[in-house]
């Protein structure tokens, strides 16, 4: 079981009411790694979960979950899965320990298995202490560690988390960040999807962007930064109380980067070599501009463009 | 594993019972506000109509108002207790807590969430039965062995309600939607069924619609069996419980597999 793939997906489609949800999704997540799946709101990313946990089958593909062909064998399968949901659900009528307790039945495990485990859960999860803690006096931060330590409490091989940092403030998610790595210096594989691109550059090794139910890019972040997009981003706006016109003076400019992208006032030009166009901004007055280098989020506008998604 | 969307019997494993497990540790923290409520409001009923309205009438059926009445309640009561649990608080685990969704990414499946909500309501409609026939035996209400008979009766009533519930809740976009069930159903159903005065009392329309319903069956068996008798034709009725509640809950199945795994 060990060798085997955690999870590996090919030709996974979905459809509700003749809208293409999954439209031929294809991954292999390699053991003791973590795998992100990016993509914007409606992307996918959930319901490529859905169907890899067998809560809802494919309209086509094949997804082996621990080895295990799903969704025929889901059930077995999700025995070595723990899940953090996107939405807390944990059982607000219960304390920090019952919640585990509770929840490691499903698993078929004994009070006593379960128990013996909570001390080193409430550890892991730093919560410490707060075993007789009723749920609705946890902060946003502590429930969604409550909520990874009882994803862990049947001693899983494969976490699936969905979005799970989002509506947290910075203490919080690093803390979470850094027992995600311990879990993988562990040895567990990590599915992740979010839409946060500093998450997934820190935690994953590999991963794919999705829109429209599609792969639009798939590699580890940093290559996928060298591969995609131009190494220097060069932000330009007008400076405070000034209101020079910015998307002319970049439309004047556009030859001094490899690309230029118009952004209400902002102007976001993409450069192999920034030189020429700092020049050109040293004799501009009235322009700020941040020069940095490019990143994952960068990459992921550029494969998935700017316009809302709701 | 069935295909979600499939019409395929439910069957659940053995992991159905955590599930009942988790409602009954929540029950147990509130459990004396639970039997008082589950108590306390029949009761007022059946002795507020019992002895009041009771003392203005002849005996009816042969016997005290009162004693006429107690069958009535613990059928009605039954039937409310597990018709609330599958729809209030069914609905809050399901749809506002997402407690059925967490339950559903371990090795539990759909299925076992039904099947230990559908045992859930009906052992907590067995509680709150136990609850006043306690009472009626205290009112010395109750002279016969028979009356432990009841038991099962309210178990089984209680699954039946539960089951039907259970598909109200698959169907329901939010609380208010239940109000059409008690209204429409529910609350027809109390009238008609027997409970406050014999069938025989109402219109031959009326008395054929109310033959065929569960609640009316549920008296059929009760009523006899408080009062020391034996039920007339207790398979005609138990059968009928017992294929409405396998119904429902297969329908319930049905429907809540379309809602949640699609």
């Amino acid at each position: 079981m060990r060798a085997a793939t955690p999870l590996a997906v090919d030709g996974l489609r979905k459809s509700y009411a003749g809208n293409e949800v999954v439209a031929g999704l294809s991954f292999a997540v390699p053991p003791g790694t973590c795998f992100g799946l990016l993509g914007p709101n409606g992307a996918g990313k959930t319901t490529t979960l859905r169907c890899c946990l067998g809560l809802t089958a494919p309209d086509a593909g094949d997804i082996r979950l621990a080895g295990l062909p799903v969704p025929r064998e889901a059930d077995a399968a999700r025995r070595r899965v723990g899940v953090v949901a996107q939405t807390d659900n944990l059982d607000p009528d219960f304390t920090v320990a019952e919640n585990l307790l509770v929840y490691g039945r499903y698993f078929g495990l004994s009070k006593a298995e379960i128990g013996a485990r909570i001390p080193e859960l409430l550890d892991f999860a730093g919560l410490a202490g707060k075993a007789d803690a009723r749920v609705p006096s946890l902060s946003g931060g502590m429930k969604r560690r409550l909520t990874l330590a009882r994803a862990l409490v049947n001693d899983p091989d494969i976490v699936f988390l969905d979005e799970p940092t989002t509506g947290l403030d910075p203490q919080a998610r690093h803390l979470i960040w850094e027992r995600l790595k311990a879990l993988l210096a562990r040895g567990k594989t990590i599915v992740l999807t979010t839409h946060f691109m500093d998450e997934a550059e820190r935690l994953c090794s590999r991963l794919m962007v999705i829109d429209h139910g599609r792969a639009v890019a798939e590699g580890a972040p940093r290559e996928l930064i060298r591969r995609e997009i131009e190494p220097a981003v060069v932000e330009v706006f007008a400076e405070f109380g000034e209101a020079p016109p910015v998307p002319e003076w970049a439309r004047l400019h556009d030859n001094l980067a490899e690309r230029l992208e118009i952004v209400g006032e902002t102007a976001f030009f993409y450069c192999r070599d920034a030189a020429p166009l700092l020049a050109a901004l040293a004799g501009a007055p009235g322009l700020a501009y941040a020069h940095r280098a490019a990143n994952l989020e960068d990459v992921f506008l550029k494969l998935t463009g700017r316009e809302l998604r709701d | 594993m069935a295909r979600p969307y499939s019409l395929a019997l439910p069957r659940p494993s053995r992991l159905w019972l955590p599930v009942w497990q988790r409602n009954a540790l929540v029950w147990r923290k509130l459990a004396w506000t639970s039997i008082l409520g589950n108590l306390a409001d029949p009761l007022i009923y059946m002795l507020g109509l019992g002895y009041g309205l009771g003392a203005l009438l002849p005996a009816v059926d042969g016997v005290p108002y009162i004693l006429f009445l107690a069958a009535g309640t613990v059928c009605a009561s039954t039937m409310n207790t597990a018709t609330f649990e599958a729809l209030y608080s069914a609905f809050s685990r399901m749809h506002v807590q997402k407690t059925w969704e967490a339950i559903l990414n371990t090795p539990a499946r759909l299925d076992d969430v039904l099947f230990g909500e559908l045992m859930w309501a009906a052992t907590k409609s067995l509680l709150s039965g136990v609850a006043i026939l306690l009472v009626l035996l205290a009112l010395g209400l109750i002279s016969s062995p028979l009356a432990l008979w009841v038991l099962p009766v309210i178990l089984l009533t209680g699954l039946t309600f539960a089951a039907l519930g259970l598909i109200v809740n698959a169907l329901a976009p939010s609380y208010d939607f239940f109000m059409y069930y008690f209204t429409l159903v529910v609350t027809p159903m109390l009238l008609l069924s027997g409970v406050f005065f014999p069938t025989a009392q109402l219109p031959p329309a009326l008395q054929a619609v109310s033959g065929s319903l569960p609640l009316a069956h549920a008296v059929a068996l009760v009523r006899p069996l408080l009062q020391g008798e034996l039920p007339a034709a207790p398979g005609t009725h138990l059968l009928a419980l017992l294929a409405t509640a396998a119904a429902a809950f297969w329908t319930a199945t049905i429907l809540t597999r379309r809602r949640l795994l699609r």
